[in-house]
């Protein structure tokens, strides 16, 4: 193991990239990233954060409604098993309500003007409905079939129950007039996956433990060392990391 | 009223590859050119954060802002073309540099028996070997005449390879050695040497070693960080734009780039052109430009727009097949391929390159016999180590299911224990698919949007099918546990990624009823207007189009200054 933990991250620096390369200050013909690279003193390093709050779960869109539910759906998505945590967790939801918040709840950089046709498949989304009214909608929907189905709430169903209720939407099984029930289903999928495995840095994959799980390493800076090798294990960097350097 | 500027001598639309390789070569020769580029300026140091796959791979950081510009689609003319609202298919860049910044590096020679299709395969199979619609042309040039400005773009760019058994003839070897070859890459080469096929290492923008080049420009050997495709370099080890070729252009005094610069209209009087019409962005106002010679290299999609808005050449007409703007747009047979998923075997997969990879390219162009196939060209086979970001790879053997608890123990199992042997088909042309504007969406500034008819033809099914094969042979030579293959190709779809590599539309030939642009992509009824890029591709091959992008740069660039010297039609 102390083998391993020196190949970790440290050989990889930025420091050993720029003695690697041969780059000095003179030769920065580059320029731009590099410049920014240079190592700072030793006593310059930014001090270990203690444990602090963690004052990014709290929520910038999601009623507490909203935000159970989305937490119970996402577990039941990508739940906690042997391999390791589930959505819950890793703090899928919080990642779902920050995104609903910017750009990606508003199709901010998506072209939403009229007029609107109800398409070919293949032709792709062409609702006027924006993600965060699509969510608000569809966990709306999700809590009255769970009501219709089982008179419970969709919090309060047994594990099964509550991916059967999912599949309802997944198999568009749901009668909705508003929005496309397997659409919302796709699209909570793939925010699951996006907030148990982006960086930190978004407020899912929390203390990076979606990487771990899965032997992702982060964000390296090289892995000239590494690439014509057999497989191995390197404990994960976020981007944070690029800042302390 | 347009504010009007003093005159240049040549004014660019996009600051891309094209753009930016005529910049450094008109600028070298003394000519002034200003390059107006509609997005912002870019540099190395905005690639600080660069690895992170949510914000350029999901969120799409480097691409075109859709709310302002997109594109609409349909498969055929009895259906109404809606616009493409979010991402898929394809991505659009934007900026400076263009997609030559976010692309992935692979440097491909299209094949000798590109250039001259029609021909080589009328003289090998007979006339009737063409299915009725498909729109095959000749280039209007070979490969032995394209091969010098091939062997420029590579040495600017510094490619690192190996050559390649069944390619054209090079000139010289590649400027850098090889990348690094991964165990997945020795398991591929291995396997397909076996099945006595011709594999060899990836051409690759990403530098295998520092190199410095012609223009005495420096770059950065690659770190294989697994981060190319749509994200920009921060080592400048990848080949783009602004590390190469602008910077020399800047250096010269002659070139002056506007960013915010939105091209509205090419201004024509008589049989010339006398300029641009802009808009600047950031504060609304619409400048004129004028300019003694004008070169359109924008993507392809703006290249036609910005022709067809401006009334410059004749539209094409599908039903007639007459004209030109517009004609044989083509794009890319992608989902031929296989994924192979190995129980006793992880891989380093997170790490790699945009262009790590072998190759093989016994199925593509005509390097094996057609006759008793349904299709005619073919295309590349390959396994590439591009880097296995964590949120986009999640595949499972079969397929199914695709969330709870089986799917996350299976898609966690294998993160590390698949690799994907794929088929990159070329596109045929045919009569019906073409673009022209669309007649009721508009952009942010009241434009048309350029409208794609386009839909796989029963020659990509049929390409796709075989080449699937293929890959799902070179798959189980390599002990793959489980294969999946992706065979059948179904209609084209606008909302899943294939490829960036959409081509066509302002062709080049020999015969100005059929093209639009001469062998140097000067119009053949405008003398002082060069249209450079994949726009220029009669048909897209089984390669990535880079290389032939760059090199038909370098040679529109001698035609201009031909045409700066002399005027008239350069040959």
């Amino acid at each position: 193991m102390a083998e391993e933990n020196k190949e970790n991250p440290e050989s990889l620096s930025r420091r050993k990239f720029l003695r690697n390369t041969g780059f000095t200050v003179g030769g920065l013909a580059v320029g731009g990233v590099l410049g920014s690279l240079l190592p700072r003193k030793k006593e310059e390093k930014v001090a270990p954060a203690t444990k602090a709050e963690n004052f990014n779960q709290a929520l910038m869109y999601f009623t507490p409604e909203q935000f159970q539910l989305t937490e119970a759906a996402t577990e039941r998505i990508f739940p906690e098993e042997e391999s390791g945590p589930g959505a819950k967790a890793l703090g899928v939801a919080f990642f779902i309500d920050h995104q609903l918040a910017g750009d990606w709840g508003f199709n901010a950089r998506e072209y939403m003007q009229a007029p609107f046709f109800k398409g070919e498949k293949v032709q792709g989304y062409q609702g006027r409905l924006r993600r965060r009214d699509i969510f608000d909608i569809g966990l709306r929907e999700l809590q009255n079939h769970s009501m219709t189905v089982h008179k419970k709430k969709f919090t309060e169903l047994k594990e099964e129950e509550q991916d059967a209720i999912l599949r309802d939407f997944e198999e568009d099984k749901v009668n909705l007039t508003t929005i496309s029930p397997s659409g919302f289903f796709q699209m909570l999928r793939s925010a699951t996956l996006e907030g148990a495995y982006s960086d930190p840095l978004y407020g899912g994959n929390r203390n990076m433990d979606g990487w771990k799980m899965r032997n992702y390493p982060g964000s390296q800076m090289a892995y000239t060392d590494i690439i014509d090798k057999d497989f191995k294990k390197i404990n994960p960097q976020s981007l944070k990391n690029h800042l302390n350097h | 009223m347009a504010r009007k500027l003093p005159k240049v001598d040549v004014v660019i639309i996009g600051v891309g590859w094209a753009g930016g390789i005529i910049a450094s070569e008109l600028t070298k020769k003394g000519l002034k050119v200003v390059g107006l580029e509609r997005g912002k300026e870019r540099k190395t140091e905005d690639y600080f954060m660069v690895h992170d796959e949510l914000r350029y791979a999901l969120r799409y950081g480097m691409m075109q802002d859709l709310s302002k510009e997109t594109i609409t689609f349909r498969g055929n003319e009895r259906i109404r073309a809606l616009p493409m609202r979010q991402y898929g298919s394809f991505l659009l860049g934007d900026g400076l540099g263009g997609s030559g910044v976010h692309w992935n590096g692979q440097t491909f020679r299209f094949l000798p028996y590109d250039f001259e299709i029609y021909s080589k395969t009328v003289e090998r199979y007979g006339k009737n070997k063409i299915p009725a619609g498909m729109t095959l042309q000749d280039w209007g040039i070979t490969y032995d005449e394209l091969e010098p400005y091939y062997d420029k773009f590579e040495k600017l760019t510094g490619i690192s390879g190996e050559e390649n058994p069944l390619a054209g003839k090079r000139s010289n070897d590649y400027p850098t050695p090889p990348m690094k070859k991964s165990p997945p890459l020795q398991m591929f080469e291995e396997a397909t040497k076996k099945l006595k096929l011709h594999p060899y290492m990836m051409p690759s923008a990403n530098l295998s070693e520092s190199y410095t080049n012609p223009d005495g420009i420096k770059r950065a050997a690659c770190q294989y960080c697994g981060y190319c495709e749509r994200f920009g370099c921060e080592y400048g080890a990848k080949a783009d734009p602004v590390v190469t070729v602008i910077p020399v252009a800047n250096k010269t005094g002659n070139f002056e780039i506007r960013t915010h610069s939105n091209v509205r209209r090419i201004l024509k009087s008589g049989n010339k052109v006398t300029g641009v019409i802009y808009t600047d962005v950031t504060t609304g106002e619409d400048i004129e430009q004028p300019a003694d010679i004008v070169v359109l290299t924008s993507y392809v999609f703006n290249n036609i727009r910005l022709l067809l808005m401006s009334n410059v050449g004749k539209p094409y007409e599908p039903q007639s097949g007459k004209g030109v703007i517009g004609k044989n747009y083509a794009y890319q047979v992608i989902k031929g391929n296989a994924v192979g998923f190995f129980e006793d075997k992880e891989f380093n997969t997170f790490a790699g390159a945009g262009s790590l990879g072998m190759v093989l390219d016994d199925y593509n162009g005509d390097n094996f016999d057609h006759s008793k196939v349904n299709f005619i060209h073919g295309g590349m086979v390959s396994l590439s180590q591009t880097g296995m970001r964590p949120i986009q790879n999640n595949p499972v053997p079969g397929g199914k299911p695709t969330w709870g608890k089986e799917f996350k123990e299976k898609s966690v199992k294998y993160a590390n224990r698949f690799l994907s042997v794929a088929a990159q088909g070329s596109s045929m042309p045919f009569k019906h698919h073409f673009l022209d504007l669309d007649p009721s969406y508009k952009d942010a500034y009241g434009d048309p949007l350029i409208r794609i008819t386009f839909d796989f033809e029963n020659q990509d099914r049929q390409l796709a099918k075989f080449l699937a094969s293929k890959c799902e042979d070179i798959l189980k030579e390599m002990g793959a546990d489980h294969i999946d293959a992706m065979k059948d190709l179904g209609p084209y779809d606008i909302t899943t990624y294939q490829s960036t590599h959409n081509t066509g539309g302002v062709i080049m030939g020999d015969d100005p009823s059929t093209s639009a642009v001469n062998n140097y992509l000067q119009m053949w009824d405008v003398d002082n207007l060069f249209v450079v890029g994949a726009s220029a591709f009669p048909h897209n091959s089984g390669y990535n189009p880079t290389d032939t992008v760059g090199a038909l740069a370098y040679r529109a660039a001698e035609g201009i200054i031909k045409y700066h010297d002399k005027g008239g039609q350069v040959s």
